[in-house]
């Protein structure tokens, strides 16, 4: 399972165990499943796609601004506003 | 010696101004619950990105084309110093305490033959600051119209300050606030905002090599005016929960000292009562023997 985060300025949104993720990077969407390479991506205006499991359909979640990283402890998305 | 009636009027005065202090102290501790947490709730974020600036920054910072905001104007001539306070009173030293930090860096500055300008945040220590350097407050930001300061009001001082950052105004920019410790400590803190200055600590020993998209310069560039504007909001933060605390604390030592006083007003009122008693008993005592 892939570790992911999702904070705001405000606060910590989401912090859970999930399947995949798909990012909407500011050159274009990317998913990142477990063991995904340590990458940094400013993120556009746009929807995440939260996968639970594999066969389920995705949880969108509206962010704006900000950025993502994956590294060794799992997906964190910085975001200015998350709903 | 004060007669009788005006010591009830003073101790009926007291006794309002202790409503007071007790209403402003009970207000004080339900805020400061909320402030405290809100506080809490915004050191995720500041702690992240602070590792990722940390990290982008080991990387670009040694190079010739890093961004103007981490590698500075190669200057420091001219100090911009943020000071962030409350608007109301009513708090103890807490407005004072960040003042007084914010002075005496400027008073070492000056020493050093350094140009010192101001830009604050909230109403008060405007009237000390103007008084104690005049003219030196280039800009202040008016926070009377929120009931908190939040985010939003954060970015628009980072980009008055960028502004003036760009447009060459200043070199080096320093927030002065004041460190949430606990409801009975508040810590005034001064804090270096640009050039960004980087903990050693906060740089994440990692092996592998990172992907940037797109490359990361651009990423540094838009990452360090949020880093920004996160610093500025969460000194705001702080600053809203210590001086809740520190209007808790003054409040409850005002709420004392009244108590104290109308004890000390109401034994003198007692004597004076039972002086004036004897005082007529005397009187008419002397009275009936001299019949």
């Amino acid at each position: 399972m892939l570790h992911f985060e999702l904070v705001t300025p405000e606060r910590l949104v989401r912090s859970e165990e999930v399947h995949m993720v798909v990012v909407p990077g500011s050159e274009g969407d990317f998913g990142v499943l477990e063991g995904h390479a340590p990458i940094m991506s400013t993120i556009r205006d746009g929807n995440i796609e939260l996968y639970k499991t594999g066969a389920t359909t995705p949880e969108l979640i509206r962010v704006e601004g900000g950025f993502a990283e994956v590294n060794e402890r799992g997906l964190t998305v910085l975001a200015e506003r998350a709903e | 010696m004060a007669n009788l009636k005006e010591l009830k009027g003073r101790i009926a005065s007291v006794k309002s101004t202790q409503k007071i202090t007790k209403a402003k102290q009970m207000v004080a501790a339900a805020k400061l619950r909320k402030a405290q947490a809100a506080a809490e709730a915004a050191r995720p974020y500041a702690q992240r990105l602070e590792g990722v600036v940390a990290s982008l920054a080991s990387k670009v910072g040694a190079s010739d084309n890093a961004p103007r905001l981490l590698a500075s104007t190669g200057k420091a001539d001219t100090h911009l110093l943020l000071v962030a306070n409350g608007d109301k009173g009513l708090s103890g030293a807490f407005n004072a305490n960040i003042v007084k930090a914010a002075i005496l860096k400027a008073r070492t500055l000056i020493a050093e033959g350094k140009t010192v300008k101001f830009y604050l945040v909230g109403r008060k220590g405007r009237a000390v600051i103007a008084r104690t350097f005049p003219g030196a407050i280039v800009g202040q930001f008016d926070t009377t119209a929120v009931r908190t300061p939040g985010y939003d009001e954060a970015r628009a001082i980072a980009k008055d300050v960028t502004d003036r950052f760009f447009a060459g105004e200043f070199d080096v920019a320093t927030l002065f606030y004041s460190h949430f410790r606990s409801a009975l400590a508040q810590v005034p803190t001064e804090q270096q905002l640009i050039p960004v200055s980087v903990p050693e600590s906060a740089v994440p020993a990692t092996g592998a090599a990172v992907e940037y998209e797109p490359d990361e310069e651009t990423i540094l560039a838009d990452l360090l005016p949020r880093n920004l504007t996160v610093q500025i909001f969460k000194a705001l933060l702080e600053n809203q929960a210590s001086e809740q605390g520190a209007s808790m604390t003054a409040m409850d030592n005002a709420t004392r000292n009244a108590g104290d006083l109308i004890n000390r007003l109401t034994i003198q009122y007692n004597r004076s009562r039972q002086a004036a008693i004897t005082t007529e008993l005397v009187e008419i005592i002397s009275g009936a023997e001299a019949l």
